[in-house]
C-alpha cells in the first residue's frame, strides 16, 4: 500500500504543475486543483485505511545522489493512522476550498492557494512516511513554508503579514531544536536513519533525556503546547478557512506525530517523561479553553481550542508513557488509543468548525461574535453542522469527542488504582482536569454557537446572511456525520487505533474489558434516541388540536426592545472567567466613570490577553533582542572593518598554530 | 430483566416529583407554614401538560428540542444508575463517566434553548448556569474518584458494593468527605440554596428559573420534570453512598431507597431553611471549596493506602 500512497503523493505534486498550464483562467485552476487534491486524498484515505487494517509494515530504501545517505521511507501502523487523518481532513478541506476560494475570483491569483495546498498535504505525507532524519526535516521545512504562504494568502492586509511572520519565526525557532535533536542522534548512531537511532540510543540515559526535552520543545512548538502555542491564535485566524482547517486539524498533529516517533526511539521511558507531559497537557488544556473563553473572534476562539485539544492529546500520551515506564499494557493501550483517537476526532470536528467559521465569515463579512446573532435562520445547514461540531468538541455523548475522552478517563482511573502513589496522583490529576476542561468547553461553545446562530442579529449586515454554496456545505455535513458515526459506533474505531497503540507496547487483550464497554455506549446512544423519539411523539400528541402561537420574546414588559440588549459574548463568559482572573493577563485600558448628579458619558475598556505571549515570551524576546543588538557595534557595514576582522582572525589562527607547534 | 427495566422506569417516572414535594413540605414546616400538598408538583406537571404553547418568533427548533433532548438524556442517565437494586439495566464497566456526561449533554441543550429566544434574561441565566456547572464538574468527578479508588472500579455497581456497611464512618472517614462534597454539588447543580433559590421571583437573581423563562406548557413540564429527575438521581447517588446497603431484594431495596431519599430531602430542606443565599460571585468559591474538600479526601485515601 506504500506504493498507492506514493502514487497519491505523485498526484499531489502533479496537481499544481497541471494547474500552472491553466494560466490565469482561475475557475480552471481551482477546478484542476480541487479535483487533483480530492482524488489524491480519496486514494490516500483508502490506501492508508487498508494498510492500517492489514497492519502493513514496510520499509524502503532508494539511493539518492546527495551525500547524506539514502531516501528511507516506510509505513507502520503509527504512520498509517496519521495518514488516514491527513488525507481525510485535507480531502474535506480541498472540497471546501473549491467553494471558498471561488469568491476571490478576479481579486487574487488563485494558483497560489492551490499550489501551496497541494504541497502542504504532500509534505505532511512526507513527514509521516520519512524514515531518515534529513528527509524528515526536509519535508518538515516544506510543510512549514507552504503553510506560511497559505497563511499569508491575503497579504494585502497588514495583520495577516504580521501573523504570517510570527508563524514563520515560531516554526523556525522550533525546528532549530529538531536540527539539534537529529544531529545528536546521528552522532551517536552514525547515520540519519531512524532504525539506527532506535538501536543505539538505549545505551545512554542522559542522551535520551536530552533528546526527549529537545523533541518536546521542537515538536511542541508545532503542536501548540502551552507556552509555545503563541503562534496558533495569530496564524489560524489569518489563514483562509480551508487552510485553518488543515493546519489546526492535521498540521499541528505533525508535532504530535514527531513526538510519538521520537519516543519510539527510546524503548522504555523514565516515569518523569509521562509526568511532565501530563503536566503540560493539564496546563495547555485548561489555559487553552480559558483563553478561548476570552476571545470574541470566532477563529481565534477555535485556535485556542486547538491548544486545549492538544492538551487532551498530551494527557493521553503522558498516561501511555507512564504505563510504559510502569509496565502496564492496559494503560499504555488506553492512553495511546485515547490520544490517537483524539487526533482523528479533533481533526474531524475542528475541521468542521473552521469550515463553519469560514462560512459565517463569508456570509456576513465578520468573525466578531458580538456583531453576529440569529444566523441559524439564514444558514441552517452550516448551523446544524456547527452545532454537532460544538457538541463533539465539548466531549459530549453521543459524539466522537466523548469516545477519546472516555478512553483517557478509563486509563487515568486505572492508573490511579494501580500505579505507585506519586504516579498514581499524576494519573488521578487527569480526571478533574478533563472534567474542568469539559465544563469550560461547554460554556465556551454554548457561547460561540448561541451568540452566533441563536437569538436576533446584532448588526445590520448580519440580517443579509445567506447559506454557503454546495461545495462548502457538503464537507461540513460529511464531517458532522463522521463525528456522529464515530460517537455511536466507537468500538470499530478502536480497531484502527489498536495496531498503533500496540506498537508502543500496549495490549489490546489486556484492555479488552474497557474496550468492550464501548459497546454499551452504542446501546446507551440507542436508548437515548428512543427516548428522544418517545418524548417528541408525546409532545406532538399533547399539542395536537391545541393552540400553538407565535409571539415576541418576553422582555419584562419593556416595549422598546432591541437586539443590542441581548447578552454578548463578553458578558456571557464573565462569570466563569472571574475566578480565573490571575491566569489571564487583563488590563483596563481606558476608564471614565460617570460623574455628577446627571451622569452622561461613561467609558470602560478592558483587554484580556495571554500571559504566555504578552507577559513572558514577547517581553523576553524583546530583552534578548536588546542584548543581542549590542553586538551591532561590530557590524558597521564598512568594508575596511570586515577586512580587518579577516586579517585579525588569520593572524590569531597563525599564532595559535605556532604556539601549538604542530608543524 | 424485563421486570427490572419496568421497575426502573416506574421509579424514574413517579418518584422524582414526590421528592420535590417532600422538600417543599419540610421547608414549609420549618418556616412554620402548612405548605402546599405533598403531591403539588404532580398537579403542576399535569396542568402544564394540558396547556398549549406560545413560541417566540426568534426561536428555532433548538428551543423546542432543548426540553426533549435534555429530558431524554437525564432519563437515559437514570437507566445507568442503580436505584432500588444493586444493578441497573444500562450499567456497565465505566458507566460513571457516561452518567456524568449524559447529564452534561442535557444541560448543554437547556443552555442553548435558553439563548435561542434572544432574551437578555435568558442569556444571563445561561451564562450563570454554564459557569456554575463548569465549576461543579471537577468537584463531582473528584468526589466520585474517592469512591472509585476504594472500589478500584469506575462502575456504580462495584463502587456501591465496595462500601463496608457499619464501619465506613470510622474506618474510612474519607467517604464522609466525599459525601459532603457531593452534597455541595447536589445543591449547586439543582439550583438550591445557597447557590440558587427556586422560590425567587426576581429574574435578575435567578439562575435555573430564568433560563426557562420563555418555555411554557408541555415544554416547561418536560423541563421541570427533567430537573426534578436529575435532582432525584443525584440524591440517590448520595443515598447509596451514605447508606451502603446493597440489596437484591426489590421490596427491601425500594423501602431503603425511599427512606434514603426522604432523608436527603430533609437534609436539603434543613439547609434551605437555615442558610441564606450566597452572593453570585461567591458561588465559584463554594464549588471550588467542594473540590478542595474532595482533594483532601483523595489525599487521605492515598495516605491510608487504598484498602
Amino acid at each position: 500500500m506504500l506504493y498507492a500512497i506514493l502514487g497519491s503523493l505523485m498526484i499531489l505534486c502533479a496537481t499544481p504543475l497541471a494547474a500552472l498550464f491553466a494560466g490565469h483562467r482561475e475557475r480552471m485552476i481551482l477546478g484542476i486543483g480541487t479535483f487533483g487534491n480530492l482524488f489524491a486524498c480519496v486514494l490516500g484515505v483508502s490506501a492508508s485505511l487498508f494498510a492500517l487494517v492489514s497492519g502493513e509494515q514496510i520499509f524502503l530504501k532508494i539511493p539518492w545522489s546527495l551525500p547524506i545517505g539514502k531516501i528511507a521511507i516506510g509505513l507502520d501502523p503509527l504512520s498509517s493512522f496519521f495518514l488516514v487523518c491527513i488525507f481525510l481532513v485535507s480531502g474535506l478541506s480541498a472540497l471546501y476550498g473549491k467553494g471558498y476560494f471561488i469568491h476571490y475570483q478576479g481579486k487574487k491569483w488563485l494558483l497560489s492557494p492551490v499550489f501551496f495546498f497541494s504541497f502542504l498535504v504532500a509534505s505532511m505525507v512526507g513527514v509521516v512516511i520519512a524514515r531518515n532524519g534529513i528527509l524528515f526535516l526536509a519535508a518538515w521545512e516544506i510543510m512549514s513554508l507552504s503553510s506560511f504562504f497559505l497563511v499569508t494568502f491575503e497579504n494585502e492586509r497588514k495583520e495577516v503579514v504580521k501573523a504570517g511572520v510570527l508563524y514563520l519565526m515560531a516554526s523556525q525557532a522550533g525546528v532549530v531544536f529538531l536540527f539539534v535533536l537529529f544531529t545528536l542522534l546521528s552522532r551517536v548512531s552514525g547515520s540519519f536513519d531512524f532504525n539506527t537511532f532506535q538501536m543505539s540510543s538505549l545505551k545512554m540515559p542522559g542522551l535520551a533525556n536530552t533528546c526527549f526535552l529537545l523533541a518536546l520543545v521542537g515538536f511542541g512548538t508545532k503542536a501548540g503546547f502551552w507556552p509555545v502555542h503563541i503562534w496558533l491564535p495569530e496564524a489560524h485566524p489569518a489563514a483562509p478557512s480551508p487552510v485553518s482547517a488543515v493546519m489546526s486539524g492535521v498540521m499541528i498533529k505533525m508535532g504530535i506525530y514527531g513526538l510519538l516517533r521520537t519516543l519510539l526511539f527510546f524503548g522504555t521511558p523514565p516515569s518523569w517523561w509521562g509526568g511532565l507531559i501530563i503536566g503540560i497537557g493539564i496546563v495547555s488544556g485548561v489555559l487553552g479553553v480559558l483563553h478561548a473563553l476570552t476571545e470574541h473572534d470566532l477563529k481565534r476562539l477555535l485556535a485556542y481550542h486547538s491548544v486545549e485539544n492538544i492538551g487532551i492529546i498530551a494527557l493521553g500520551i503522558g498516561l501511555g508513557l507512564l504505563g510504559q515506564s510502569l509496565a502496564n499494557p492496559m494503560i499504555i493501550f488506553l492512553g495511546y488509543s485515547g490520544a490517537l483517537l483524539h487526533v482523528l476526532n479533533h481533526g474531524l470536528f475542528k475541521g468542521l468548525l473552521f469550515h463553519g467559521a469560514g462560512s459565517v465569515q463569508h456570509s456576513t463579512g465578520t468573525r466578531n461574535l458580538d456583531a453576529l446573532g440569529g444566523l441559524y435562520r439564514f444558514m441552517p445547514m452550516t448551523g446544524t453542522s456547527f452545532l454537532i461540531g460544538s457538541a463533539a468538541i465539548c466531549g459530549l455523548p453521543p459524539f466522537n469527542g466523548f469516545i477519546s475522552e472516555y478512553l483517557i478517563y478509563r486509563g487515568a482511573f486505572q492508573g490511579s488504582f494501580y500505579f505507585p502513589t506519586l504516579w498514581g496522583l499524576f494519573a488521578l490529576a487527569i480526571v478533574p482536569a478533563l472534567a474542568l476542561i469539559g465544563g469550560l468547553a461547554v460554556t465556551c461553545f454554548v457561547k460561540a454557537f448561541g451568540i452566533i446562530f441563536l437569538g436576533n442579529p446584532r448588526t445590520e449586515k448580519t440580517t443579509h446572511a445567506h447559506e454557503s454554496n454546495i461545495f462548502m456545505v457538503i464537507p461540513m455535513i460529511i464531517g458532522a456525520v463522521l463525528c456522529f458515526v464515530i460517537g455511536v459506533f466507537p468500538i470499530e474505531m478502536i480497531y484502527l487505533t489498536a495496531p498503533a497503540a500496540d506498537f508502543f507496547g500496549g495490549s489490546f487483550t489486556a484492555a479488552e474489558p474497557a474496550v468492550n464497554s464501548l459497546l454499551m455506549i452504542t446501546y446507551a446512544a440507542a436508548v437515548l434516541f428512543i427516548l428522544i423519539g418517545l418524548f417528541y411523539l408525546l409532545r406532538r400528541g399533547l399539542l395536537r388540536n391545541r393552540k400553538v402561537e407565535k409571539s415576541e420574546t418576553w422582555s419584562c414588559g419593556y416595549p422598546a426592545y432591541n437586539p443590542r440588549m441581548q447578552y454578548t459574548a463578553a458578558s456571557f463568559a464573565e462569570p466563569v472567567l472571574a475566578p480565573f482572573a490571575p491566569l489571564i493577563y487583563s488590563r483596563i485600558k481606558h476608564q471614565k466613570t460617570p460623574l455628577g448628579y446627571f451622569p452622561e458619558k461613561a467609558h470602560y475598556e478592558k483587554h484580556l490577553g495571554d500571559i504566555a505571549s504578552e507577559k513572558w515570551l514577547l517581553p523576553g524576546i524583546r530583552r534578548v533582542v536588546k542584548i543581542l543588538s549590542q553586538f551591532r557595534i561590530i557590524q558597521q557595514g564598512r568594508l575596511q572593518l570586515y577586512l580587518l576582522y579577516i586579517a585579525a582572525t588569520f593572524a590569531a589562527l597563525l599564532i595559535w598554530v605556532l604556539i601549538k607547534g604542530g608543524y | 430483566m424485563i421486570l427490572e427495566i419496568i421497575e426502573q422506569i416506574a421509579i424514574l417516572l413517579f418518584v422524582p416529583p414526590l421528592f420535590i414535594g417532600i422538600i417543599n413540605k419540610m421547608k414549609a414546616w420549618a418556616a412554620g407554614r402548612k405548605g402546599a400538598p405533598l403531591f403539588q408538583f404532580y398537579f403542576d406537571l399535569w396542568k402544564l401538560l394540558k396547556k398549549g404553547e406560545v413560541y417566540s418568533r426568534t426561536a428555532t427548533w433548538i428551543f423546542t428540542a432543548g426540553p426533549i433532548i435534555s429530558l431524554a438524556s437525564i432519563f437515559c442517565a437514570g437507566f445507568i444508575l442503580p436505584l432500588a437494586l444493586s444493578s441497573s439495566p444500562l450499567g456497565f464497566k465505566g458507566d460513571i463517566i457516561l452518567f456524568a456526561y449524559l447529564l452534561a449533554f442535557g444541560h448543554f441543550f437547556i443552555l442553548l434553548s435558553a439563548l435561542d429566544t434572544g432574551s437578555s434574561f435568558e442569556g444571563m441565566g445561561a451564562s450563570r448556569g454554564a459557569a456554575f456547572s463548569a465549576f461543579s464538574e471537577p468537584a463531582f468527578f473528584l468526589s466520585l474518584a474517592i469512591l472509585c479508588i476504594h472500589a478500584k472500579s469506575v462502575t456504580f455497581k462495584d463502587v456501591f458494593h465496595a462500601l463496608p456497611w457499619a464501619t465506613w464512618g470510622f474506618a474510612h472517614p474519607v467517604y464522609l468527605v466525599a459525601a459532603l462534597a457531593l452534597f455541595a454539588v447536589l445543591l449547586a447543580e439543582n439550583s438550591r440554596i445557597p447557590v440558587d433559590d427556586p422560590n425567587t421571583h426576581l429574574e435578575l437573581t435567578m439562575i435555573h428559573e430564568v433560563m426557562v423563562l420563555d418555555h411554557g406548557g408541555p415544554d416547561l413540564a418536560f423541563i421541570l420534570y427533567g430537573s426534578s429527575l436529575k435532582f432525584f438521581l443525584q440524591a440517590v447517588l448520595l443515598v447509596h453512598l451514605l447508606l451502603p446497603l446493597p440489596s437484591t431484594n426489590w421490596y427491601f431495596g425500594i423501602f431503603y431507597l425511599f427512606i434514603g431519599v426522604f432523608g436527603v430531602g430533609i437534609l436539603v430542606a434543613l439547609v434551605e431553611s437555615a442558610v441564606a443565599r450566597i452572593r453570585l460571585s461567591r458561588v465559584p468559591q463554594f464549588l471550588i471549596g467542594a473540590s478542595i474538600l474532595a482533594v483532601l479526601g483523595l489525599i487521605l485515601s492515598f495516605y491510608k493506602g487504598a484498602p
